[in-house]
């Protein structure tokens, strides 16, 4: 390539800039913007009512302010979000926003002075009237990098991503070699997020150097892991992001087309793909002739139809061809035989949204951050029993201490942490003594868990380990393609000795037999499904054995979860008598009043423990308990 | 079944062709389009009846057999007619650690159905869901195509009664009349 060829595409996409750069501060020119957060979680919120109201007012009052939808920022447990800017006063974000709220906002802050502090989060820029979210302890541990622009812009408008510095990463990669742009990313120690962490820079290489045409990118949006959404949230915030990295790795590795296989019960992250796809052909940055370079890259969307499986890249490709998705025996590996038999690079979204940053900023930034051996930032969805639920983004080696107590701010309710569970089915649940492992792809594989998609689950004492296991096992079983005899039948064998534990049957052989069997389904399955499907169980068993033991000897739940295990009781003493808030709440009225006393008594027959009454219960009385075994129960 | 019954199986019969051979029209013969077009053809008719899976096999040239199996091994195609409105529980770990399988119950319960089954009246369906990603919300419950954050069992006779469904009150009369 000369020297004026790169000049050309450089002035291209100077251009393309420029005009992107001019229209976002279009948006917020001597007006205020109001931003909500409308991605699948904020939208389960309410967020749309919010939007609506916004609007509504906004054009009733006939006031100059755009109202536009962003994605998520990472703070779930504070959905509706909004954010807005107002000239003169810092950006400031709110929280448990509802449309009344949203019509003060408008009134009190927009039209008025008023920021309405009573409703704010943050701010997001430190300032003397109101706390930012620099102040939270959070903030000492999160590293944005990927989740840079989630909830910031419109993911629906490609101008917000270019004029944050978007598509320069591509630009730069046309203006390269890509041998060296394979060079730049090996150096940068990039590590597959899917879950193996195997290096990025490498794959690509393969790719590469196998022979045969076309070649095929794939980016892995198969999200399939319960308790996993940061692949979810980042395509609904930022899809541009993972566009951008699609089309460079295409580029390096010498791809001409490339699939983003994403799963159907993502249905806005599909459409906000659709449009973005849309936004970046219109501006030359796909398609034929990239920027006047010659590059040409195509992606074409595909929807996948509910296979857990299928997020394992050769069953994946299967799925692609329009088979069933099931493994293929690996070698031949998918970057020398993938899709349609051809080499095939199969990227997971993360990886592929940290590609943009690293080419615009080098690998020595990346390598900043993180450990040596796995750099950069992991992204984890915070859920379960923490009181900030939600995305968070921090340095490799963070420990996990300081991402559940600090970034998470603990647990709710003043319970007790029991464990955390980290990779979804695959992974695995670490306890109290292994929370001062630092993250990173090593040292939680050798505590039995994996990184795995990012989902980290956090249990406390009311959760009951043996449920959890068998939770994922029937889980796993039940996703099982059925291809290999050990994942098909072994994890049935398993599922039916912990449906038993959880009944209170069983004996403590089956416990050895649990874990012979869970070795043999690990080596006698092709894929990564089986591979990993012990591992809730093997990791369970390794540090709650005393559970496993107290559910098959002494017939009782210790965390008082397994349904069977349990029974509800009204205690005499406490009940209040006159009130009848439980009895009215009891879905199937099992609970009636004693004839003389008035106390209440559930009828233990009719009684389908759900657990509505122990939460109906007034505080003041607290008179409903759970007892394990059923047989403490008083007899009436 | 009586004439009009069956004509009306006839007609049923013939619009699902015609929806499917149209459909169809916009794709070329290969293997690779089959899952798409599956996925269309269930958005037009909410199910892939068996006349429909006949005409897509014929259509690439592949054993009906092949398009079947496709058909179930995938959770999101279904044999049945779908319900007016749509249940789907999700039974995510978050949400099945705050209880979603506690709710679960509570839909069969209401519905006097299983999951995967749909109501005698068509009204409603009910389906589990691997995970919706809104794990913040747990538990949820897909409603209509929404997800709802913090259903609980009470709260599930709340969306019940929004639709203008009191299934508590039919339970009632059935215990009552026991």
């Amino acid at each position: 390539m000369t020297a004026t060829e790169r000049t050309a595409i450089a002035a291209v996409f100077d251009g393309i800039k420029q005009k992107a750069e001019e229209s976002w501060r279009e948006l917020g020119r001597d007006r205020p913007v109001i931003m909500v957060g409308a991605a699948t979680c904020g939208r389960a919120a309410g967020a749309l009512d919010v939007l609506k109201a916004f609007r509504d007012e906004i054009n009733k009052r006939k006031i100059d302010c755009p109202v536009i939808e962003v994605g998520c920022m990472g703070h779930c447990y504070a959905e509706p979000i909004a954010i807005i800017s107002k000239p003169g006063f810092t950006p400031v974000c709110y929280g448990y926003v509802n449309p009344v709220i949203a019509e003060r906002l408008v009134k009190e802050f927009i039209l008025g002075e008023n920021p309405c502090p009573e409703f704010v989060i943050g701010a997001l820029e430190p300032n003397d009237m109101l706390p930012s979210f620099q102040d939270f302890p959070r903030a000492q541990y999160e590293q944005k990098i990927i989740l840079k622009n989630c909830g910031h812009i419109d993911p629906a408008e490609i101008e917000h991503y270019i004029a944050g510095g978007g598509y320069a990463g591509l630009a730069k990669t046309l203006q390269k070699t890509p041998e060296e742009i394979i060079d730049e990313i090996k150096k940068s120690g990039l590590r597959g997020r899917g879950g193996a962490g195997f290096p990025a820079g490498l794959k690509w290489q393969y790719g590469r150097e196998a022979p045969g045409t076309p070649k095929y990118i794939i980016c892995n949006a198969d999200e399939g892991d319960p308790g996993a959404f940061v692949d979810r949230a980042i395509l609904e915030s930022d899809p541009h992001a993972v566009i951008e990295g699609m089309v460079i790795a295409g580029y390096a590795v010498g791809s001409r087309y490339g699939y983003i296989y994403v799963r159907a019960e993502y249905p806005l992250a599909v459409a906000r793909l659709e449009t973005a796809l849309k936004q970046a052909k219109k501006l030359k940055l796909t398609g034929r002739n990239i920027l006047g370079s010659g590059f040409s890259y195509d992606i074409i969307l595909f929807q996948g139809s509910g296979a857990f499986v299928c997020g394992e890249a050769t069953a994946l490709a299967n799925s692609i061809e329009g088979k069933t998705g099931t493994p293929r025996p690996k070698p031949p590996r998918m970057t020398s035989a993938g899709l349609f038999g051809k080499p095939t690079v199969v990227n997971n979204v993360k990886t592929l949204a940290y590609v943009p940053q690293i080419i615009s900023n080098g690998a020595d930034w990346f390598t900043n951050t993180g450990t040596k051996e796995s750099p950069g930032t992991a992204v984890f969805a915070l859920a379960g029993k923490i009181v900030n639920t939600g995305m968070v983004e921090v340095p490799m080696g963070t420990t996990l201490r300081q991402i559940i107590f600090d970034v998470g701010s603990s647990i709710p309710k003043g319970k007790e942490f029991k464990a955390v569970q980290i990779g979804g089915p695959s992974g695995g649940c670490l306890p109290e003594s292994a929370l001062d492992l630092p993250v990173d792809f090593d040292s939680l594989q050798e505590a039995g868990a994996i990184m795995g998609s990012g989902g980290m689950v956090v249990l406390d004492e009311d959760d009951c380990m043996v449920e959890i296991a068998r939770y994922f096992l029937e889980f796993t079983q039940r996703e099982s393609c059925g291809k290999c005899t050990f994942c098909r039948l072994g994890t049935k064998q398993m599922l039916e000795i912990l449906t038993d534990f959880t009944r209170g049957k069983g004996n403590v052989e089956d416990l050895e037999i649990l874990e012979r069997l869970g070795g043999e389904v690990k080596e006698g399955s092709l894929c990564g499904l089986g591979k990993t499907a012990p591992n809730p169980i093997l990791t369970t068993l390794r540090y709650f054995r005393n559970e496993y033991e107290e559910h098959i000897k002494l017939g009782r739940c210790p965390a008082l979860m397994c349904q069977h295990l349990i029974a509800y009781y009204i205690l005499p003493d406490k009940c209040e008598r006159s009130c009848d808030a439980c009895v009215g709440e009891c879905t199937v009225e099992a609970i009636s009043s004693h004839p003389k006393k008035r106390y209440k008594i559930i009828d233990q027959e009719k009684c389908v423990k759900c657990g509505t009454c122990l939460k109906a219960c007034p505080p003041q009385y607290n008179a409903i308990v759970k007892l394990s075994p059923p047989s403490e129960v008083p007899a009436a | 079944m009586t004439k009009t019954e069956q004509a009306k199986k006839v007609a049923e019969r013939k619009h699902n062709i015609d929806a499917t051979r149209q459909i169809l029209k916009g794709h070329s013969r290969k293997r690779p389009n089959l899952i798409p077009i599956l996925q269309k053809v269930q958005g037009k008719l909410g199910y892939l009846p068996r006349e429909a899976m006949t005409e897509i096999a014929g259509h690439l040239d592949i054993p009906a057999i092949d398009v079947y199996g496709v058909v179930t091994f995938y959770n999101q195609f279904r044999l049945n007619p779908p319900g007016k409105h749509s249940i789907r529980v999700c039974l995510g770990t978050a949400c099945h650690m705050k209880g979603g399988y506690i709710t679960l119950e509570a839909w069969e319960r209401r519905l006097g159905i299983k999951a995967r089954q749909t109501t005698e009246d068509r009204e409603f369906d009910l389906d589990t869901v691997a995970c919706v990603g809104c794990c913040t919300m747990a538990p949820v419950t897909v409603v209509d195509n929404k997800p709802e954050g913090q259903v609980e069992p009470t709260r599930v006779d709340g969306i019940l009664l929004g639709f203008g469904h009191d299934y508590t009150k039919k339970d009632k009369e059935k215990s009552d009349s026991d």
